[in-house]
């Protein structure tokens, strides 16, 4: 390894007295003292979101309305600490979508223990949950900390995506080729 | 109008002028805190203590009124006041831990041995002057608690006891911490101390001619500043401030009583991220109020009298002292001359300067790293000691040749 001796200038008089040094530093602090605060006043301003951020995961529903999830549990596999739990279920007969894909029968996240990494999100094939833009959860039990279905569809809202998927599977099952 | 005052036996005249005198410096002294925090949020960008506001049941006080008014109400939320008054609270109320491991005697001892230094030390500091007539002659008189010679003498005397209060504290604690700040505050207090009374003797050399009577008195420091202009001439030179003609002293002493109060880039006897919190460590709630009381207490002293010995007093400005501008006032309000107004303005000027004083130290003490400790003995003992010496020979010739 090349030594590279560095020639250190000698300080001057002056700088050896250490008040100019002060006398700058306090210009610079003067400067700062008349200069407008960068603090937030975050309840009342909020900060602005950026673009994919990753928020509070959450269960979307398509524009007609439907459940995007088919309860493949992929997400439940994939999650590093185990915070979701999907209790796998069918579509009830007598709804418009029976017999077209699967449903959750319950859908919990325990934000006690998500670590917002995204994984559920990169790795669902339907799209169906995404990390949004709540980044504020607080609760004063645990059992408040765990997000249900009802409450994920809450937050999550409608994606509006232009796949249909299911419209076209259940055209294709009424026409009795579903492949 | 005011007779029944003067008729009013002397002690107690001089324990009522005491006790307004320290009603008034104690509340600064904790306003100081929060100015503090204040001044550092700023420095830093930051808001600073903006939220606190008397709750409901706080209506029934006046500062809780005060915060339900429009306008000034949020301005003095915006200012921390209630903040201030919460802290005030906090540390009168709060459960007083004494740790078993303590000397409890000393360890209670020495936060009052703290406050009482502080508080002595303004009894000989003039806050302004006003015309008093005594038999029939008008004469300019302080407005002091006690009108003595040794003036100066009296200020480090007693100020120079507040280490034995940080002693105390860091010995009693029976911790290292503690104890390593206690001893770290007597080497730099005793060290600081040298150079800055060597400093301030060239003030006094110009004051005090041979074979006449001598004097140490604040009063006359700032006598000897309140000229006016008389031309280029030497006449001139005595309406000018000390700083004009005495820079390096008034630096000296400016830097030592940034050691003396213990304040950064000296605040070795604390150095929060070395030594915990130093000499008050093991201290808590109203305890540890005193301390930090007592601290800013020493500041605006050391600021009063600095002012005095070099930045004019209570003169607005230099070759324009008090007098002149109760002259030029006369000419508009008939009642300049009373001694109430002419008090209160010299007051005000005086008690601006300190602030603008303590706003300096707040300033340079959130802009300056803290020096190491061989650094502060290196600065006071090889170059502010043999400074103040040469200073103080340059002036003693200096004023020798001149006044020969």
């Amino acid at each position: 390894m090349a030594v590279i001796p560095v020639e250190r200038k000698p300080l001057t008089f002056a700088e050896r007295t250490y008040i100019p040094q002060i006398i700058g530093g306090l210009r610079t602090t003067l400067k700062h003292f008349f200069a407008p605060n960068v603090t937030l006043q975050y309840p009342e301003q909020r900060p602005e979101i950026p673009k994919g951020y990753r928020g509070v995961p959450t269960l979307v529903k398509d524009p007609n309305g439907r459940e995007k999830c088919v309860s493949c549990q992929l997400c439940e596999f994939v999650c590093p600490p185990k915070a979701i739990r999907i209790t796998p279920g069918e579509i009830p007969d007598d709804s418009d979508n029976a017999h077209v894909e699967k449903s959750p029968q319950a859908f919990d996240i325990d934000m006690l223990r998500c670590i917002y990494c995204g994984l559920c999100q990169e790795v669902c094939p339907e799209e169906a949950i995404w990390l949004q833009n709540q980044f504020s959860m607080s609760g004063f039990t645990r059992a408040e900390m765990v997000n249900n279905k009802a409450r994920l569809y809450e937050l999550g809202g409608t994606l509006p995506d232009e796949h249909f998927k299911w419209d076209k599977k259940k055209t294709a099952e009424e026409h009795g080729n579903a492949h | 109008m005011f007779q029944f005052y003067f008729d009013l036996p002397l002690i107690v005249r001089l324990v009522v002028q005491a006790g307004a005198v320290i009603l008034v410096l104690f509340p600064i002294a904790a306003a100081c805190s929060m100015a503090e925090r204040k001044i550092s949020a700023w420095i830093q960008g930051r808001p600073g203590p903006n939220r606190t506001i008397a709750p409901v049941g706080g209506l029934l006080t006046p500062l809780g009124l005060a915060g339900r008014i429009p306008f000034l109400g949020p301005f003095l939320q915006q200012m921390g006041i209630f903040q201030l008054a919460a802290d005030g609270g906090k540390f009168t109320f709060k459960e007083d831990p004494v740790p078993g491991h303590v000397n409890k005697f000393y360890f209670v001892l020495a936060p009052i041995i703290a406050m009482i230094p502080a508080l002595t030390t303004i009894a000989v500091v003039p806050l302004g002057a006003y015309y008093a007539v005594i038999n029939g002659q008008t004469i300019l008189q302080p407005i002091v608690l006690a009108n003595v010679d040794i003036g100066l003498l009296a200020v480090f005397a007693v100020s120079s006891l507040g280490v034995y209060a940080v002693i105390l504290a860091g010995w009693a604690s029976n911790s290292k911490y503690a104890f390593l700040g206690g001893v770290r505050a007597s080497a730099q207090l005793v060290s600081y101390e040298l150079a800055m009374t060597l400093s301030v003797l060239p003030a006094f050399l110009w004051m005090n001619k041979p074979g006449g009577q001598g004097t140490l008195s604040l009063f006359d420091a700032v006598q000897m500043q309140s000229g006016v202009w008389h031309g280029l001439s030497m006449a001139s030179l005595h309406g000018m401030w000390g700083v004009f003609y005495m820079p390096v002293s008034a630096f000296i002493f400016l830097v030592a009583l940034f050691a003396e109060t213990n304040r950064a880039p000296f605040d070795m006897p604390e150095s929060e991220s070395e030594l915990v919190a130093g000499f008050h460590t093991e201290y808590g709630a109203f305890k540890w109020s005193l301390f930090f009381l007592a601290e800013y207490c020493h500041m605006i002293i050391g600021s009063a009298v600095c002012i005095l010995l070099f930045f004019g007093g209570w003169n607005l400005l230099p070759w324009i002292p008090l007098t002149t501008l109760i002259d030029w006032l006369s000419h508009v309000l008939p009642f300049a001359t009373h001694p109430l107004f002419m008090g209160l303005v010299g007051i005000g000027i005086f008690v601006g300067k300190v602030f603008a004083f303590i706003f300096f130290f707040m300033w340079v003490r959130w802009t300056l790293p803290r020096f190491r400790y061989d650094q502060v003995m290196h600065l006071g003992w090889k170059k502010l000691l043999p400074l103040s010496i040469a200073n103080l020979i340059f002036y003693t010739l200096g004023i020798a040749l001149m006044q020969k």
